[in-house]
């Protein structure tokens, strides 16, 4: 399995990274040496084995359904670069 | 040649949880701006979730609800996009190994057929923020008290044929839903939004291209957001044109839709198994002890009211699909001894004031304690059914209570012979040729007359009189 360049150009488009005429090529041949270690992997015979979602024999723990933050918001909001009326500003979004 | 409609519905609703899917904020309604927007909520660095055991339960409890199988493993996946309303980057979801299995719910048609909707599954995640786009410099508000509130998404088959039928779908899954008390089912807060696909195609034919008109939040812009979609692309299409798959927004204010985005390139969302949730197993104990205690939805409880308070099925119906309703119409019917009487009391006038008192029913001025009282007094005559209604109108304008009305104002019906008599005779003496009409009328024209006497013995008493006694007493007179 490999990708192409335009699959690159379009993951990073979709991931809002910066991929330029430098550093696409680059990126295409590192992507593409990370799936061929994947192909190794799935070359396995996993005949019979359930697929795991997490590598740990765990199970998700439960919290009770209880209110335990309290939100300080001018602290969390000092690390904001715009905040108005308890509100995050951001770039206008419309669609 | 006809068309046919295809329609599936993703629903969104919200859980009435007290807290966040996978923080401990408050989920509260209504709050002052990102007050209720934590740290794991904002998702900021070395944050990590903890599921909220109550919205897992919830989700299991509609499952067991539409007959669906409860997956014992189900996994959190992310969902990546970016919307400045989603913190992280991803939405925490589940795709592959949902909660809840196909399952189905049955509705009712207008021609009272029931037909069965599959639902294909219904998965855990989190709501994202609000976006404000008032001017704010140009610039757009972000309120993430929203941001992480538990959601139940049900997905179902394409199985509706009619925006009619995606209606009864929709109420039907709302009566559940809030019997189950896992939402609160306001739809005008945003708890409950639908999603409606829409194709058409001509009968026996494969399924046509379908739009997606997102976040419906009423039943009367569902309907018409499928209409109009409806006749958009049958006209589309008898133009020789095609549909394209897209993302439709409906304006439910000027009833008008137009298309949102290019789904091609917004779905690709590359889901992975989220790392830092694990597979959630649901013990079957736990779903035993669920089902156990579930409380009675509505098609059993429309079933009950007929076999235990001998109502017709379309009046039980009407009571049992709203909760809150239901329970003031059994606590009615306690208190006044009579199911029947409160059923139309409940329909009727309560029905009619709430209504135009845009009040909910929980909120109802005169409680069943109070309406029950009233209508014994109707029950052992002590009052008429018009009387009834000014007692019932002081109620709702605050009185304590039934008798009280009825003996502070002396409304107590006339039921002594003696009086009723006299009252006859003062109406027959002053309206002399109305009864010499009567005489000399044909039998079939006298019923009709009749009334005209009872209107004006019922006027001068006030509309106290014993309505039975009185037509008993001016028959006599009248014909004898």
């Amino acid at each position: 399995m490999s990708i192409q360049r335009a699959d690159i150009e379009k993951l990073a488009e979709l991931a809002r990274i910066h991929v330029n005429e430098d550093t696409v090529t680059a990126t295409t041949l590192g992507i593409n040496r990370v799936l061929e270690l994947i192909d190794q992997l799935r070359a396995a015979d996993t005949t019979g084995i359930a697929p795991l979602a997490n590598p740990l024999d765990a199970t998700q723990r439960l919290r009770e359904d209880l209110v335990s933050e309290t939100v300080d918001r001018d602290a969390l909001q000092a690390a904001a670069p715009a905040v108005e009326a308890g509100l995050y500003l951001v770039p206008k979004v419309v669609e | 040649m006809s068309w046919e409609t295809v329609i599936g519905l993703e629903v969104h609703l919200q859980l009435a949880t007290r807290s966040k899917l996978f923080s401990g904020a408050a989920t509260a309604f209504g709050a002052a701006p990102n007050t209720q927007a934590c740290a794991i909520d904002l998702a900021l660095p070395g944050t990590l979730p903890l599921l909220n055991k109550a919205a897992v339960e919830m989700a299991i409890r509609f499952g067991l609800a539409v007959d669906a199988e409860i997956n014992p493993v189900s996994v959190f996946e992310r969902k990546n996009y970016f919307y400045p309303d989603l913190p992280k980057g991803y939405q925490t979801t589940q795709l592959a190994h949902p909660i809840v299995g196909p399952g189905h719910l049955d509705i009712e048609l207008a021609d009272g057929r029931e037909k069965r909707i599959r639902i294909h599954h219904a998965h855990l995640e989190e709501d994202a923020g609000k976006s404000l786009h008032e001017d704010f410099h140009g610039l757009s508000g972000i309120d993430l008290n929203r941001a992480g509130t538990p959601l139940i998404e049900i997905v179902t088959e394409p199985d509706l044929r009619n925006a009619e039928e995606a209606v009864a779908f929709a109420k039907k899954l709302h009566a559940i839903v809030t019997a189950l008390g896992i939402s609160d089912g306001d739809m005008s807060q945003g708890s409950m939004r639908f999603d409606v696909n829409v194709s058409v195609r001509r009968p026996g034919e494969p399924l046509g291209t379908r739009t997606e008109t997102k976040n419906l939040n009423s039943f009367r812009f569902m309907e018409r957001a499928i209409a109009k979609e409806v006749a958009r692309q049958i006209g589309v299409l008898e133009d020789g044109g095609r549909v394209l798959q897209e993302t439709r927004l409906y304006d439910g204010d000027t009833d008008s839709a137009r298309a949102m985005r290019s789904k091609e390139e917004a779905n690709d969302y590359r889901y992975f198994p989220c790392p830092d949730l694990l597979p959630v197993h649901v013990a079957p104990a736990l779903i035993e002890q669920l089902r156990a205690s579930q409380p009675e939805l509505p098609d059993a409880r429309r079933a009950r009211f007929v076999a235990e308070h001998g109502l017709s099925d379309y009046d039980a119906g009407q009571l049992a699909a709203d909760t809150p309703t239901a329970h003031y119409f059994e606590a009615a019917a306690k208190a006044s001894g009579d199911p029947k009487l409160a059923a139309n009391w409940l329909m009727g006038e309560i029905a009619a004031r709430l209504n135009s008192t845009e009040t909910a029913i929980a909120a109802c001025p005169v409680s069943p304690a109070q309406l029950g009282g009233l209508l014994q007094r109707i029950l052992d005559r002590t009052i008429s059914n018009a009387i009834a209604r000014q007692v019932f109108d002081a109620l709702w304008n605050g009185a304590s209570d039934a008798d009280a009305v009825i003996e502070a104002k002396g409304l107590k019906q006339v039921s002594d012979s003696g009086a009723i008599a006299a009252l006859v005779d003062q109406v027959l003496v002053a309206n002399p040729k109305q009864v010499a009409d009567y005489r000399a009328a044909p039998d079939d024209k006298k019923a009709k007359m009749f009334g005209f006497f009872v209107g004006q013995a019922m006027k001068a008493s006030g509309g106290k009189v014993n309505p039975q006694q009185l037509n008993a007493l001016l028959a006599a007179r009248l014909n004898g």
